[in-house]
Formats: C-alpha cells, structure tokens, sequence
C-alpha cells in the first residue's frame, strides 16, 4: 500500500521529504501524473499542494516579488502586480495549457521538471529570478541561471523543495517582450520561445535581459547579445547587430519539432523584434534628469 | 486512507490510497460514471469537474488531494430534472453528439460564464479551449454557451 503524505508545514514537509527520499513531491500533477500514469503503484507521494505556506505572492522590499513555489498558473494570471511590474511573466504564463492546466499546474513545478520547452523558464531567467531551496539542513537562494546545470537536470539536492521564487524589481517602464513560435496556441509544445526585457535612457539602451527557450538543452541567457547592444541607439542598425551575435553565439538543436537552421533564423529576427520594440519605447522611458530637461 | 470529500453538496467517504486518480474514484467508487475518460493526459478536458468552483481535469488530481474539499460533477449541475441552461443550450443547438466531451464542456462552460459573465465569444473559446470535440466542429457548443450568456443577462 503506497504511502500518501500531507504535511501541513513546512518544517513538516522538509522532514517527510528527508525520511522518505523514495517518494516523489506532488504539486499540481500536470507533469507527474501523466507520466506516472503507466507505472506501477508508487511507493509513496508528498503532498505540497497541503502546505499553504508554499503558495501565494507577497511583496518584498526593494520593489520585488516572492512567489510561492505551489502557486498556481491562474493566481499568477490573477495578479494585478505580475501583471504590471513583472509583465513578462504573465505574458508567458497566459499561454501555458489551457484554464484545466492553468488551474492546477504550478511555477514550482515547471521549475523542477525544467523541460527545454518549459514556458516560464525564460521569463524567469530574463527577470534574473532566485530560487528559495530548502531543507532540514538549511535554506539558500540560488540565481535561476545557475540552477539550470544542463538537459532536465538542475541544481536541487534529492532532499531539497523548491519553496520560493524571488523577482528582483525591473526597470521602470521597461519593454517586456515574449513570444513563442509554436504549432498551436494553447497546449503546444513551443519549438521557441523568447523572453526579454529592455529598458532605454537618453536614447540608448540602458539595459538588456534575453532569454530564448527551446533552442539548447535547456534554456539560455543571450549574454553576448546583451552585451552587444547595451549603450547603443535602439533601431534597425543595433537590430543588424544584434542578429549576427545571435547567429555567432548560439547552435540550436536539430530535432524533429524543428530544424536548427530554422531555429536559428527565428531567434535572429525575435532578437532583432525586441531591439526595435525598445526603439518604440523612446520617449516613454527617459531617466528623470532627460524628462526635466525636456519640459 | 481515509478521504471526506463533499461532491455536489452531499459529504461522501472512502477508504482508498491517496495517490489514485480522482478520475477513477469518482466512477468506481462513487459510482459517478457522468465524469468520462478520454486521453487521460490532461489534453482533452473529458474528465473535467470543478474543485472548489475551479476548474480541473479529474485524471490528473491525486484523489488525497481532494480530501476536506468540494467537488461539482456533472450529476451535480441539472437541479432534479430540471436541465441547466448550459445543458438545456447544449441540447437545444446540437453542442452534443457522442456525448464524451458533453460533461467537461458543460462544466467547463458554467465555470467560464461565472468567471467571465460578460466574456466575448472569442474569449469563450479561449476559456474552453482545453476541451476537446471531435463531433460538433465547436461552433454548435459557442452558440449555445453563448445563448445561455444571454439566457442569463436577460
Ligand atoms: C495538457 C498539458 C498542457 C501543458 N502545457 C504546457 C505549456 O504550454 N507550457 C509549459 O511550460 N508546460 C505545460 N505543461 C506542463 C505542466 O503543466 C507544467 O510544467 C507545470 O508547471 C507543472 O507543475 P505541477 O505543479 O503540475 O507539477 P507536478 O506534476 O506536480 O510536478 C512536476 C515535477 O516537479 C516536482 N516538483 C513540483 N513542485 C516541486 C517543489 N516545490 N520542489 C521540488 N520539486 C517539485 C515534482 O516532484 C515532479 O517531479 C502542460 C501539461 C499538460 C498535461
Ligand atoms: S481524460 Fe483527463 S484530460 Fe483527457
Ligand atoms: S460530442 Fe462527441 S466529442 Fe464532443
């Protein structure tokens, strides 16, 4: 008889986790549940749906957000303050499965199953993200970049939950921009996925974030791309360059989904899209002493 | 374990192990057969049901889950014999052939309407679009959903 646990803390959550690291943690269950549904009877389940400590969305000093990591897809969509503040975000989550999967499947879980395609993956990697990790040995925050270590694979220990999400404050006024190339609009597996949020001062990009989805084994930081384009005038020229660092920063896979060459020619143009979206954002994102000056 | 869960207004018990899927308990212990299989992925909506007024897909919810909640099924939506108006509109324009995806789209279509009583046809659709028909073509079921939209405001 397989063991079903609810732990109601916590504190109890982590011990049941380190007692029994046989079993496997179950939030929403869009992701374990289908692929444990041809298997034999588990040996065991820890419930963290029964933790309300681990769901919900709070503020945090300095303009940021803590997310429990059980909180679900439509409280996410729900929230005046992600959807604001952290648009990328909910651009990003609106499009994951439909209202049935929206209800139930979790950030938390999309974390810890960390599939190339996962949808939030990018947002969260241009937002800079830190995770909150814990377990009866201790808490720790990692980046989300460094958490990532290759295909599936992540930096969790097999006691560890992920019990947070933290957003660090954005630029105000930044452009946030998300789009994924996929077959169908809900319910598919995307073949690319970008994620970005820029913001522009006195007519130059004052900032960058790029993240793309889909085309590694896991998701990717366009850190040579950022860096390109960072301190120049947003337009077609910056958009030029910023397609020939993509093209020489990045070898995307070649599976059925999708040919790396196709890939590749996406990422260039969603790349050069968000350049000139930042060009449409001049004149509504000047630093403080450039919109005194023009008063 | 032990499970109480309160389906349709009535608390209902089992003894049961925690991890099977809500989808079967409902039909083989519950004895509730209106809540249907169809791809047992999550991809098509059949097995719909709302869980404390969300709306959820029944084979990918661990039956523990649900222990103190409350469950709407599709037994739980006509009042006696009296159809609801989503299920009457449903008859009404032909949003129901075989009959397999007609229980999800009905609760799926009562909790899209509450959530979003003035919701535009297109993002009617969009709310229901994890509910899949292989018989209607769909534009039957928005008719009718819709109709009971208006049904409702007036
Ligand atoms: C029909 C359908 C459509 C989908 N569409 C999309 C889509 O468009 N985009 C997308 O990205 N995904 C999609 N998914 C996948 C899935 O919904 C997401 O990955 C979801 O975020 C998983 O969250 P969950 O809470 O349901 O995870 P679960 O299934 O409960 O868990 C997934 C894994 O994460 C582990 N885990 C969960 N929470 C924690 C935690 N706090 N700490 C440590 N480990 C944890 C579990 O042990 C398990 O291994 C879809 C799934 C289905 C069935
Ligand atoms: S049977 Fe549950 S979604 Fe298809
Ligand atoms: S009526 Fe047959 S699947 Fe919808």
């Amino acid at each position: 008889m397989s063991d079903f646990l609810q732990p109601r803390s916590l504190a109890q959550a982590l011990e049941e986790r380190a007692a029994h690291l046989e079993y496997q943690l179950l939030a929403g269950g869009t992701d374990l549940l289908v692929a444990s549904k041809d298997r034999l009877p588990l040996l065991g389940m820890i419930d963290l749906m029964s933790v309300s400590e681990l769901s919900g969305i709070e503020e945090v000093a300095g303009g940021g957000l803590r997310i429990g990591a059980t909180t679900s897809y439509s409280k996410i969509l729900d929230s005046e303050a992600i959807a604001t503040r952290f648009a990328l975000l909910h651009k990003a989550c609106r499009e994951i499965g439909a209202a049935q999967i929206q209800a139930r499947g979790t950030l938390g879980g999309n974390i810890a199953t960390s599939s190339p395609v996962g949808d939030s993956l990018p947002a969260l990697m241009a937002l800079d993200a830190q995770l909150e990790l814990a377990s009866t040995r201790g808490k720790r925050t990692v980046p989300y970049r460094e958490f990532l270590r290759g295909y599936r694979k992540v930096d969790m220990a097999e006691d560890e939950l992920i019990v947070a999400i933290l957003l660090p404050a954005q630029p105000e006024g930044a452009f946030h921009y998300w789009r994924k190339v996929g077959t169908r609009r809900a319910q598919s597996i995307s073949k690319l996925m970008i994620a970005a949020v820029g913001s522009v001062q006195d007519g130059k990009i004052a900032s960058a974030k790029i993240s793309l989805g889909a085309v590694a084994d896991r998701t990717i930081r366009l850190y040579e791309v950022e860096k390109a384009i960072v301190g120049q005038k947003p337009g077609p020229e910056t958009a030029a360059i910023a397609k020939e660092v993509v093209r020489a920063s990045i070898t995307p896979i070649d599976d059925l989904r999708s040919n790396a060459e196709y890939r590749l020619s996406t990422a260039e143009n969603l790349v050069a899209r968000f350049v000139l979206g930042l060009a449409s954002t001049v004149g509504t994102t000047q630093s403080p002493s450039s919109a005194k000056k023009n008063k | 374990m032990k499970i109480e869960v309160t389906i349709n207004g009535e608390k209902r018990q089992v003894e049961t192990a925690g991890h099977r899927r809500l989808l079967d308990v409902l039909r083989d212990e519950f004895a509730l057969f209106g809540t249907k299989e169809g791809c047992g992925e999550g991809e098509c909506g059949a097995c719909t049901v709302l869980l404390e007024g969300e709306v959820v897909n029944s084979c990918l919810i661990a039956v523990g889950q649900v222990n103190g909640k409350s469950l709407t099924t599709i037994e739980g939506m006509a009042d006696g014999q009296t159809l609801h108006v989503i299920q009457q509109a449903l008859i009404d324009f032909g949003g129901a052939q075989c009959g397999i995806c007609t229980p999800g789209v009905a609760l799926c279509a009562k909790w899209a309407l509450e959530k979003e009583p003035n919701a535009s046809k297109e993002r009617l659709r969009e709310l229901m679009s994890g509910n899949i028909c292989r018989c209607t073509g769909y534009q039957a079921i928005v008719d009718a959903v819709v109709s009971a939209q208006e049904g409702a405001d007036s």
